[in-house]
Formats: structure tokens, C-alpha cells, sequence
């Protein structure tokens, strides 16, 4: 019974980090874009600075009518959403923010590859929406997706590598119980490699040609309407908590800081995760889209022989200190 | 990991061994929809789901890191590559007339026989081995590594090799036709079997500067020849 209701109090608490989470990052990103473009952004809703804006626009996209097109393949158009935004949910449980095995939805013993393989599956999400609409501009999107994910899944995988390489598991609470401050400069080009790359995969800008608005007006979601754009809007925004997460997980130490240790590492965490989730609102607002080749040509002409640089020093490294 | 076969019996199974032909039900259903469906795309999507009921299968056999492997990298990738190629060149929605093959009997004998065969060796090879689900995993990373990079180095240094060759050996098709798209185009086919009026040009260099009207028509004949010859 007791083990029943601690793996019921875990999923809880995943699912309410699930929920509320991404919505908090998505009204960060009304204010900050806002800012950096000096206007304010929301500030009705709810009174105090518009805090309820994306409680309205929850409200909002409940209301609208669920469309599904003539000519669309309707069980795969109806089941996409869920399948970009179920993985994200999955991956959760794994991401572990605090020391021990309290702080951590289900240790895993092959944690790497259970995150990378499952945010790779959500991908698969966006391709049948590209399909099954039965639209040129969303088949367009499926494709520059399908692309998209082909190019940068390997320079990931490979700079994660470098990680399990350097700390010598694959588990992440083993990482993070391995990790050392000097980790920072060492695998500091993986790290970017791995953000860079799994921002193409969320197909945030600058690398949101997939979904680029003025050419092919939302790419795969064009079709969609009311609760499931909705969907795939929370599964973006789903994917940088996970992404910002790993990243913190796997590069930056976790829950380790330079002071509070003991039972403040959870915030550590967070303020890390904060930290880059900013980051990636603030490339947003900064660069403009890449082109597609120019997405083809930075992942496979620099993002992977960066990687592979890395694997050959973390291995080098791991060498000499032994 | 081993034990003899006398302490376990097929009659009184366990959850998990439920749990696992219930898995393996779904799995053969979906891959049976995989080739059966006239839907491409579908026979696609349903491939994820039998790929994803190997996992599963994995899992249940203790093999955490086979499993997550088998998700990245085929439902991850492959599928997705394939979805790619089918978005490029023909995926109607619905279904697609001509997906079916004169090979239906053919193909079937083939499967069924490698099934069987894939079948006998493996309950003869493993009949008495029992995977040990109470004690620590026998498939963890840890172990999967030990045994491939001790016992197995050999198969594994082959594979490395025989994928590095179909790597080299994709980069230099690729070259190869970029090569051929970049020289004027000529449709040799068009050449030997319509009309032996237009020159090669690679041959006859010369011969290379005949008006645009007539290689105009050899490259308008290609597709009817390309009809008549499937």
C-alpha cells in the first residue's frame, strides 16, 4: 500500500510540474518578449500585470469549434496532438532535481537514452499532423520537420555521449552524482551543441522554419483548431522545460551549487532550468529565422564535427586522469 | 540468469510472462496491419506501434538499454526517415490502388519460412535459459556492455566495419549522381531505344550541339518508355 501511494504521490507531482510548468514559461515568454520589444504584453487579464492571460487563452481554445478538414485522414489528424505531447510528459519522469532517489520520478538505469529516444518519438507528432491535414503548407512543415529532426538528432546524441562518456554511466542521477565543477569548461562546447540542437528539435527560433509562419502559414499545425493547436502549443512549450532540464541535468550540474547543499538542491535546479528557459525566449526575440539549407549546412558542417571534437577530448581526458 | 527448466513450468504463469505474450499478441497483429494495409502511411504508423511492442518486450525481459536503443533509434529515426521519403514522393490520403504486389504468395512463403526456421533455432537454442526477473536485471547497460565488449567483440568490430562501408558506400552514390546531374543531361535510354537520331553527346562531342527541338522530344519520350518498360 505504502508503495502504491509513493509512486501515485510521484506521478502527481510530475503530472502538476506537467501542467503548470510550461504555462509559467509561456507567460514569461508574453513578458519578456514584450519588453525586449519595449511594449508590455498582457496586462488586463487577471489584474495584476494580465497574470491570467494564458488562463483566458486556455478558456478561449476550449471554446472554439474542433475542426477536422474534409479531406484530412481524420484518425491520424485526431491523434497527433497527443502523440507530441505525451512523450514530453513521459520524459519528466526521469529528469531528476534533487540528490537521491526522492527527487526523482522513476530511476532509470539507461536514463540517456530513455530521454533521448522518447523526445524523439514526439516528433513523430508533427509528421502525422503534416499528413494526415491534407494540406500543401502542412505537408511542407511534415517534411522540413522530418528533415529538421534527421540533421540535429545526431549531433545530440553524440554530445550527450560525451557526458556518459565522462562521467561513465548512463543513469542521470549517476551523472549528477559524479559531476564535478570542472565538468563546466570541459564539456562546455557539448553543452552547446546538445541546447543548440535540441532547440531545432523543439523547432523554436531561429530554427522554426518548420512552423515559419510567413512562408507556410503554421506549417504541420495549419488545420488545427481550438483544444488540439492547443496541444501542440503546450507541447512546445512542454519541450523547453524538458529540453532546459536535460541540459541543466547533463551539463550544469543539477542540483550541485556553490553553497546550500543540503536540501536546497531542487533549487538549484529550478534556477538553472529558469536560466535557460530565458535564454531560449531571448534567442526567440533576438535572431531571425534560419533558411532551410542554412539549417542543414550548421548542423551537419558544424554542430556535428563539434561533437565528435568533444567525444575525442572528453575520451583524451578521461585517459590522462585515470 | 540460468536455471533448469524443472522449476518452471508453462502451466501456472506468471504476470509478467502474461503480460508478454499479451504484448507479443499486439506486436504480430500490428506488423500483420503493417503489411497487409493498403494505407501507406498507416503501414507506416503501425510499424511504430509493432516497434514499439518489441521494446516493450525488452523491457519485460529486463533489457532496459536494448529497449530505449530499439525506441531512438527505430521509432525514432528509421520511421521517420521512411515517413520522409514517403512524404516526398507519393502519400495520398486513403488508400493507394496499386501498393500491392504480384509477389503476395512468394513473399508469404518467405516469411513464414524464415519465421520458422528464426523460430526452431531459437527454442532449441534457449529452451532451457530462464531470465531471472527477481534478482538484479540481467540486461542492464552494465551487463549488456560487459558481455558485448568481452565476448562478442568480434561480431561487433564486423558490424562496425560492414556500416562504415555502407556509409562510404552511400556518400559515394550520392557523389556520383550529383556528378551525372551536373554534365548535360542526356537520357540514354531515350537514346538506344527511341530515336537513334539524337547523338550522345558524351560520346560525340560535336554531336553534342543538336538543336534543342530534337533532344526536346527524347526527353518527352522518356516517360511513355518508362511506362511501357514496367
Amino acid at each position: 500500500m505504502n508503495g502504491a501511494l509513493d509512486v501515485a504521490l510521484r506521478l502527481l507531482v510530475v503530472f502538476v510540474v506537467f501542467l503548470t510548468f510550461p504555462l509559467i514559461v509561456g507567460q514569461t515568454e508574453h513578458k519578456v518578449m514584450a519588453h525586449m520589444q519595449g511594449r508590455l504584453g498582457p496586462m488586463y487579464a487577471g489584474g495584476f500585470h494580465g497574470w491570467a492571460q494564458l488562463v483566458a487563452d486556455g478558456v478561449k481554445f476550449a471554446q472554439k469549434e474542433d475542426v477536422v478538414p474534409a479531406g484530412a485522414d481524420r484518425r491520424v489528424f485526431q491523434l497527433a496532438p497527443a502523440v507530441a505531447l505525451l512523450p514530453y510528459l513521459v520524459v519528466l519522469l526521469a529528469i531528476p532535481i534533487g540528490p537521491g532517489e526522492g527527487a526523482v520520478g522513476q530511476v532509470l538505469d539507461a536514463g540517456i537514452f530513455f530521454v533521448l529516444a522518447v523526445m524523439g518519438v514526439g516528433v513523430l507528432g508533427s509528421l502525422m499532423a503534416g499528413w494526415a491535414s491534407a494540406n500543401k503548407f502542412s505537408l511542407l512543415g511534415g517534411l522540413r520537420t522530418a528533415a529538421q529532426l534527421l540533421a540535429y538528432e545526431l549531433p545530440m546524441l553524440l554530445a550527450a555521449a560525451s557526458v556518459a562518456m565522462a562521467a561513465g554511466t548512463v543513469s542521470l542521477p549517476g551523472i549528477l552524482d559524479a559531476f564535478h565543477w570542472w565538468w563546466l569548461p570541459w564539456q562546455i562546447v557539448g553543452a552547446v551543441v546538445f541546447f543548440v540542437a535540441g532547440l531545432a528539435e523543439l523547432q523554436r527560433p531561429p530554427f522554426d522554419m518548420p512552423v515559419a509562419d510567413s512562408e507556410i502559414i503554421f506549417g504541420a499545425y495549419t488545420e488545427y483548431t481550438g483544444l488540439r493547436f492547443a496541444l501542440f502549443l503546450l507541447a512546445e512549450y512542454a519541450g523547453i522545460i524538458v529540453l532546459c532540464g536535460l541540459t541543466t541535468v547533463l551539463f550544469l550540474g543539477g542540483w550541485h551549487g556553490p553553497w546550500g547543499a543540503d536540501g536546497l538542491g531542487w533549487v538549484w535546479t529550478l534556477l538553472k532550468t529558469a536560466v535557460l528557459a530565458f535564454v531560449v525566449i531571448w534567442l526567440r526575440v533576438t535572431y531571425p529565422r534560419l533558411r532551410e539549407d542554412q539549417l542543414q549546412k550548421l548542423s551537419w558542417t558544424l554542430l556535428v564535427p563539434l561533437s565528435l571534437a568533444q567525444i575525442a577530448l572528453t575520451g583524451i581526458v578521461k585517459v590522462v586522469i585515470q | 540468469m540460468t536455471l533448469s527448466a524443472a522449476e518452471h513450468g508453462f502451466l501456472s504463469p506468471t504476470g509478467v510472462e502474461i503480460a508478454f505474450l499479451l504484448v507479443g499478441l499486439v506486436t504480430f497483429g500490428a506488423a500483420l496491419v503493417t503489411v497487409t494495409t493498403r494505407q501507406l502511411v498507416h503501414a507506416a504508423l503501425w510499424l511504430v506501434v509493432t516497434l514499439g511492442g518489441l521494446a516493450v518486450e525488452y523491457l519485460l525481459l529486463t533489457a532496459e538499454f536494448i529497449a530505449w536503443v530499439q525506441v531512438l533509434i527505430y521509432v525514432g529515426s528509421v520511421v521517420v526517415l521512411l515517413l520522409f521519403g514517403l512524404m516526398l514522393t507519393k502519400a495520398p490520403i486513403g488508400r493507394s490502388p496499386d501498393a500491392d504486389s504480384g509477389n503476395r504468395w512468394a513473399a508469404l512463403t518467405v516469411a513464414v519460412a524464415a519465421a520458422a526456421a528464426l523460430v526452431w533455432v531459437v527454442v532449441d537454442a534457449f529452451r532451457t535459459t530462464w531470465v531471472d526477473l527477481d534478482g538484479p536485471a540481467s540486461g542492464s547497460t552494465a551487463v549488456t556492455g560487459a558481455s558485448l565488449f568481452q565476448n562478442w567483440v568480434l561480431p561487433f568490430e564486423a558490424l562496425s566495419v560492414l556500416l562504415l562501408a555502407a556509409l562510404v558506400g552511400a556518400i559515394v552514390l550520392s557523389r556520383k549522381a550529383k556528378a551525372e546531374s551536373s554534365s548535360p543531361p542526356v537520357n540514354s535510354r531515350a537514346v538506344t531505344g527511341g530515336s537513334p537520331s539524337v547523338p550522345d553527346s558524351r560520346n560525340h562531342p560535336i554531336g553534342g550541339q543538336a538543336p534543342a527541338g530534337q533532344s526536346k522530344s527524347a526527353v518527352q519520350q522518356s516517360p511513355a518508355e518508362q511506362e511501357g518498360a514496367r
